[in-house]
């Protein structure tokens, strides 16, 4: 920061060497530029020792084609595609693990956290029971455990439970019919937004219809129907442009249908679990920020316990939550990366795992996959930051 | 963007800081930290495993204890450094292990793209499966459809892909880091199929609770040279390994065995003999090793026949024939030039 308030004709009789804003700027270029050569220094010789081993560099790989099978792949793969789209298909799975934990976890953190401030003796003990001993055991062990414990009791293929013919359990995973679109059904997309948007309009006519008049609108049940009976209504009226197809069995496992995979369901399932339970401390902690007195102070105004939680008590918990929330999401985001213990094909096991031996270029593969891992987790700081900002208290 | 900085430095670190330790050649730095370091593997019965007092044992333990013996003249001057398949070729590179004796294929893009030499073949394998017997499967052509537990970043993925792929064939691949965890996972039923190299597959059949519920198919779907490796760019150490293995199969064809190397070295009148022991003609110090380098490595290690039948033939657990791996005299593919 320069000085303010000096005067200008003191300032130019001293030396340049001696200005602060002059020095402050010369120093800070020379750290750059010696952070810039020290990295430029790595890099070449880097580069060089590869270079002398007769390793190959550069990230020409990511064109060749893979050669190797995926157990699961949200966009279409096969074995001719290239080693670019192994990377595309463990980045998917890894944000598909990312967005069904953080789901989980924060549905079963705040519910825990809630319990374990129960009157309730009972359900306060368990809460601290399912707490402590979650937070307490090592995750790769938990994501173990849940594996073999999904696995060995399940039945093989030939003998699945089955639920009307329809839904199949066994060792391989969870098979269910598959929903197939058909051309038209873009009108009940229409429909669904449609809905959505007019939902968003009689929110906010109820808000101010309440503040003018003091009378209120049963706006969750009318939004509720309206999102729900628009879509279906316009679906049954386009003549159904959807079918099903049904799981199978054919010779070794069920095929056709949706799929879900053991190895998902114990990740999903560990990460939500380990996670819940930091989670709920997180809840906890933030709710008994909130002093009883405000709680008194809702109540000697007339404000029901419901309208009390929602009105003073969360708002005021949230500021308090947030910022440790971010971290158990980003934490669970990079736990993610353990699955490959049990053969998820996540990034980690697909792609710096398969593609990194296969191709053997371990510098370029690890650099990307710490990349993705990088900016994954910046954007959910990002967008916890500003989510942070906007339940920050405003003073007037 | 400075994130990104901080990133990059460190992986160039790891990589540059790694050269500088290297910088000299291995067997200088062998020989003045007074050991082998050996890359093996994170168990593999006959192969390279570790006993209940932590003693590694196996053939390709063995390969690095004939290296050891004809630097040293002591085969136990080896430590071991076991790496899963994904890491093996990376520990190599950076000069974490001195030479990688792991079950490893020979292929092309290895030994081309990866700054590797192989040095020889010390185990003729080739891919098979292991089955359930209660699929009552004979052949490997009746698994479509079928899902197969695998390590990752080996030849076998790619194998199993070609295969199916020829035979318009549909399968399910789950990959795991260790043999261990694929055999975890057949066994608690993930998978109707275990395929990796033959050999392992008889090795990884007796860790299960049952040995008699699964079988080895008789398909042999892909040729896999075994073999250890070496950093390239260093000719001397890379001599040495492949020497050490060919020394071992000159042995076994000249008759020589750990019991009488030291009746035939004070008395045998075959030259080839004598060359192998070092009494006459060749120089170990050509590639910078004592002259009875020959005769320390069947002295302390013992000839291939020897090591075969230990580790993985007749005389141990596995009762592998054989086979490919007799030597050419005997029909076999193991041919090894000749000491002179």
């Amino acid at each position: 920061m320069p000085p303010q308030n000096m005067p200008q004709t003191s300032a130019s009789k001293v030396p340049l060497w001696r200005q602060p804003v002059f020095r402050a700027t010369v120093f800070q270029i020379l750290l750059v530029l010696g952070i810039l050569l020290f990295g430029y220094y790595l890099l070449s010789n880097t580069l060089q020792n590869m270079e002398q081993r007769g390793i190959t560099t550069g990230f020409g790989f990511l064109s060749n084609e893979a050669g190797f099978g995926i157990l699961k792949s949200l966009i279409e793969y096969d074995e001719t595609d290239t080693y670019g789209r192994t990377f595309l298909v463990g980045l998917l799975n890894t944000l598909l693990v990312a967005v069904l934990g953080i789901f989980f976890a924060t549905f079963i953190g705040f519910f825990m956290g809630i319990a374990r401030l129960s009157k309730n003796w009972l359900v306060a003990r368990l809460a601290t029971v399912y707490i402590e001993t979650f937070r307490n055991i090592p995750l790769l062990l938990q994501i173990m455990f849940w594996y073999f414990a999904v696995l060995r009791p399940l039945p093989l293929p030939r003998q699945s439970l089955s639920m009307g013919d329809l839904v199949f359990l066994n060792n391989r995973g969870l098979f269910m019919p598959q929903p197939i679109p058909e051309p038209g059904l873009w009108v009940v997309g229409v429909a669904l937004l449609i809905a959505v948007i007019a939902v968003v309009f009689i929110t906010r006519w109820a808000h101010r219809r309440q503040e003018q008049t003091g009378q209120q609108f049963p706006t969750l049940s009318v939004g509720l129907g309206l999102i729900l009976v628009l879509p279906l209504l316009v679906f049954w009226l386009s003549g159904s442009p959807m079918h099903l197809e049904y799981p199978v069995l054919g010779g070794f496992n069920f095929r056709g249908g949706m799929e879900v995979i053991p190895e998902l369901a114990a990740l999903v399932l560990a990460l939500s679990i380990y996670t819940g339970a930091f989670i709920a401390e997180a809840v906890r902690s933030g709710i008994l920020s909130v002093t009883h007195g405000q709680t008194e102070a809702a109540y000697a105004l007339g404000l029901r316990p419901r309208t009390t939680l929602k009105l003073v008590i969360v708002p005021q918990a949230m500021r308090v939550i947030i910022p440790q929330l971010t971290s158990q999401f980003l934490n669970l985001t990079k736990n993610s990366s353990l699955a490959t213990a049990i053969g998820y094909p996540d990034l980690v096991n697909v792609f710096a795992g398969t593609t990194l031996n296969q191709t053997g270029q371990a510098v370029e593969v690890i650099a990307m996959t710490m990349g993705v891992y990088l900016t994954i987790s910046l954007l959910i700081s990002m967008f916890m930051n500003w989510y942070n900002k906007r339940k920050m208290l405003v003073e007037r | 963007m400075q994130s990104k900085l901080v990133i990059g430095l460190g992986i160039t670190a790891a990589l540059s800081l790694a050269g500088t330790a290297n910088a000299g050649t291995t067997l200088d730095g062998v020989k003045s930290k007074g050991y082998v370091q050996c890359g093996v593997s994170t168990g593999i019965p006959g192969f390279s495993s570790a006993d209940e007092k932590g003693q590694f044992t196996g053939i390709d333990v063995d390969v690095c204890r004939a290296v050891a013996a004809a630097i040293f003249g002591d085969a136990g001057k080896v430590k071991y450094s076991p790496l899963t398949a994904k890491e093996r070729f990376t520990a190599l590179q950076s000069g974490e292990v001195d030479m990688l004796s792991r079950n490893t294929t020979w292929t092309f893009t290895r030994d081309t793209s990866l700054g590797l030499n192989f040095t020889g073949v010390n185990y003729y394998d080739g891919q098979g499966f292991l089955v359930t017997t209660k699929l009552g499967v004979k052949s490997a052509l009746e698994l479509d459809g079928a899902s197969f537990c695998i390590q990752a970043g080996t030849t076998t993925e790619l194998n199993l892909a070609d295969y199916f792929r020829a035979n318009k064939m549909q399968y399910t691949p789950i990959t795991f880091d260790t043999s261990d965890q694929t055999i975890k996972a057949f066994e608690a039923g993930r998978c109707d199929a275990l395929t990796s190299d033959q050999s392992q597959l008889y090795a990884l059949r007796i860790k299960l609770g049952d040995p008699k519920s699964a079988v080895v198919l008789p398909e042999v779907i892909s040729k896999e040279p075994l073999g250890p490796a070496v950093r390239q760019g260093d000719d001397e150490w890379f001599n040495i390994v492949k020497w050490s293995l060919f020394a071992m199969v000159n042995a076994e064809e000249l008759g020589v065995t750990s019991a009488n190397v030291d009746e035939m070295k004070a008395s045998s009148t075959d030259p080839n003999v004598r060359r192998l022991l070092g009494v006459e003609g060749v120089k170990g110090e050509w590639m910078g090793v004592p002259d009875d380098w020959g005769y320390s490595i069947v002295k302390h290690v013992g000839n291939y026949g020897e090591i075969f039948d230990r580790n993985v033939g007749k005389g141990s657990a596995l009762g592998i024939s054989r086979g490919l791996n007799a030597l050419w005299s005997k029909g076999g593919l193991q041919y090894a030039p000749p000491i002179r």
